[in-house]
């Protein structure tokens, strides 16, 4: 009895909604304080102009949003490819963005070698397989049980490689994607909303139809066959799944396989969406905020970190670029990052880090 | 036979403790210090002073800033060239407001805001970790990149957007500018080069350099055990952001001589310096001078070497093929000796000490 009595009230600002709503408060408190009092109107330019602009033209939010969502699919199919390598291996894959350009330029590569469109793909697969069973035994079976930040390195000794061999074999040169004899979509549908035009890219939403159909049979794959067993197994432990007797070789070969399968994939969007070239490297690292926001671990979380940043970075871009000069897609993606990084450091879907001494 | 250290006795705890305790090893750090204050200047070529030698100190003072947040306090950061990015234009802006004043001493001090800066995206490292805390440097690298180009204030309203370097002389010698020699450059490199590596070994063997150790291995007990998390997180993040925003300030001022320093400072210099650290060693001073002298010396070596050997290259293919090798030898270093070449440095000293009769 005297254990309740001697007990401390509950601490009502723990709350985690009462905190957001406190501090939600606090900002629009804010902000009336900061219009009044704001000579210049810099404020009203952040904080109200932006949304009046959005109220009155509601066909022009629309399509900056659904251009942030094609992107953001694509920054998705990236970080799918980083989550499903650093699930099974633990491998933190920053070649992942040089695999697309690499699939990419092999498959226009072929084609421009008089090999017809779908048997390039299927020889395209092949040499991702290559490429997956030379990774595993010239790279990760050497470096087992080395720490994370050496594997990590590695794989920048295979974008290295890769960024070299693919130059000298297909040149620098940006090259067309062969979107008509993939059967792609071309043109755009204009819609009439809202009182006025938006215009949707067909391509764009075929890679919308196809990212979800492959994410669908990801999940499918991981679900019930037993090879998705076996992944999941080596995912939560390598110890456990070895002693069970799953060949870990094995298992990395079929993962950096399935990696080079979303890498192909996404470098025929992409590449449809603007040409094949090396320039597609750096907009991969636009993968790691969106895996940061997501989680290392969660494919759920891939996908909606890349909506998010791919939405946030559009709006961000057209609303308030012009304030400051433009050209902040460049790092609003991070900061986007970062800022739910301060409230869930394992981002949005990710594992709980839990630490003991 | 050569190398033993049978015979050498320590009175007092300071030799004991000493960094260079073997009467060997200080022979080695003379020889290896009079080389580079003598032969290389005297016998080196003016080619091989510019494009080699001054990028690879420069690239080792880099090398050791990452290395003291990187490997000694085990925090990774992919900022690195964005704090040298601000150190040069620091430097650049400080020039221009104090003309008088020492160039060296205006590289000295524009380390310090890069520090500051440092310090402010240093603080999500408090509660990010990891790779999580990589894409937080990563926030840094973007947006003062971006910074560089777009705030015009920070290369005086320039037409062309470079940074130009004006005639500054120490003792009536020209240091900076055009008219500077390679040889003047180098020394200068040289000598901060030296001072630094100083001042970093001497940290990171005193109490700071105990507490970031005690971080990285693991910081949840060395919060325990009473050290301020921080003080040692944005401690090394001050120290390792001078180091790189002193190397930037020299980098264009004592070897490009100007130029577009915003391409300079790109995310691929960031990664390469992180490459120079990891290749080096992790928390090993010496391992950053290996580092960048495997990773800014190769390419060069290359270029320039193979075709000496008779191999036909021209330049593209030449870069593609550098490339490649870079890449595989990065990965065959790495499964040689995960730990770096400096751990294969300390093998070979501990095999020259049982040499010729090991047991």
């Amino acid at each position: 009895m005297s254990d309740i009595a001697t007990r401390p009230a509950p601490n009502v600002f723990a709350n985690p909604m009462v905190k957001a709503g406190l501090i939600a408060a606090a900002i629009v408190a804010a902000i009336a304080i900061g219009v009044r009092l704001d000579p210049s109107n810099t404020l009203y330019a952040i904080f109200v102009d932006p949304f009046q602009q959005m109220v009155q033209a509601p066909d022009l939010l629309v399509q900056t949003i659904w251009e942030g969502l094609v992107s953001g699919v694509l920054y998705a199919l990236i970080a799918l490819g980083f989550v499903l390598i650093f699930k099974a291996s633990g491998v933190f894959n920053f070649a992942q963005g040089i695999m697309v350009v690499f699939a990419a330029l092999t498959l226009v590569g072929l084609y421009e070698k008089g090999v017809p469109a779908f048997l390039a793909v299927i020889l395209t697969l092949g040499v991702m397989f290559a490429l997956a069973v030379t990774i595993e035994r010239v790279v990760l079976r050497p470096l087992v049980n080395q720490p994370d930040i050496i594997l990590f390195m590695a794989t920048f000794g295979i974008t290295y490689f890769l960024i070299g061999f693919g130059e000298s074999l297909f040149g620098g040169n940006p090259k067309q994607m062969i979107t008509e004899q993939l059967y792609l979509p071309k043109g755009a549908i204009d819609l009439q909303i809202l009182g006025g035009l938006v215009s949707l890219q067909k391509i764009d939403i075929a890679a919308a139809i196809i990212a979800s159909l492959m994410i669908g049979l990801l999940a499918l794959f991981f679900q019930y066959t037993r090879i998705g067993r076996a992944l999941r197994a080596v995912a939560d432990s390598h110890k456990a799944a070895l002693s069970v007797g799953i060949s870990l070789n094995q298992i990395w070969v079929i993962v950096w396989f399935t990696a080079g399968i979303v890498a192909l994939i996404t470098g025929i969007m992409w590449g449809a969406r603007s040409d094949v070239s090396f320039a597609l490297e750096i907009v991969a690292l636009k993968a790691l905020p969106v895996l940061i926001l997501g989680g290392f671990t969660s494919i759920p979380g891939a996908i909606v970190g890349g909506l998010i940043i791919g939405v946030g970075e559009k709006l961000g871009e057209f609303y308030w670029g012009p304030l400051i000069g433009g050209g902040i897609e460049s790092w609003l993606a991070y900061f986007i990052a970062l800022g739910f990084l301060l409230f869930r450091p394992q981002g949005l879907f990710g594992d709980k880090i839990i630490e003991r001494i | 036979m050569l190398y033993r250290e049978a015979g050498q006795y320590k009175s007092t705890y300071a030799a004991d403790m000493a960094v260079f305790p073997l009467r060997e090893d200080r022979i080695g750090i003379a020889v290896i210090l009079g080389i580079a204050l003598v032969a290389v200047p005297f016998l080196g070529s003016d080619f091989f002073i510019a494009s080699v030698m001054i990028p690879f100190l420069i690239f080792s003072l880099a090398a050791i800033g990452l290395n003291i947040l990187t490997g000694y306090t085990g925090l990774i950061s992919l900022g690195t060239a964005a704090f040298m990015g601000v150190g040069a234009y620091a430097c650049y802006k400080l020039t221009t407001f104090f003309p008088n004043v020492n160039i060296i001493v205006l590289i000295l001090v524009s380390g310090l805001f890069s520090a500051g800066i440092g310090v402010l995206f240093g603080l999500p490292s408090l509660r990010i970790k990891g790779f999580y805390l990589a894409v937080a440097t990563l926030a840094a690298q973007f947006f003062l990149q971006w910074a560089f180009v777009r705030v015009p204030w920070l290369f005086n309203y320039n037409a062309s957007g470079a940074i130009e370097v004006p005639q500054r002389t120490l003792f009536d010698i020209p240091v900076t500018g055009a008219s500077a020699t390679p040889e003047t450059r180098y020394f200068v490199c040289l000598g901060l080069v030296v001072v630094l590596t100083w001042f970093a070994s001497n940290l990171v063997h005193g109490k700071l350099g105990r507490s970031w150790m005690a971080v990285r291995d693991m910081d949840i007990a060395a919060e325990l055990m009473g050290i301020k998390l921080l003080n040692a997180k944005l401690g090394a993040f001050a120290v390792s952001s001078y180091f790189a925003g002193v190397a930037g300030a020299m980098m264009i001022f004592l070897w490009y001589g100007g130029g577009e320093a915003a391409d300079v400072f790109s995310i691929r210099l960031s990664f390469n310096i992180l490459f120079m650290v990891i290749i080096g060693g992790l928390g090993s001073l010496i391992g950053s001078f290996f580092g960048a002298a495997f990773l800014s010396v190769l390419p060069t070596a290359l270029k320039f070497g193979l075709p000496a050997l008779g191999v036909p290259l021209t330049g593209a293919t030449a870069e593609h093929v550098t490339f490649m090798l870079v890449g595989a030898l990065i990965i065959f270093f790495l499964i040689v000796e995960p730990h770096g070449l400096a751990r294969l440095w300390q093998i070979g000293k501990q095999k020259l000490r049982t040499w010729p009769f090991p047991y």
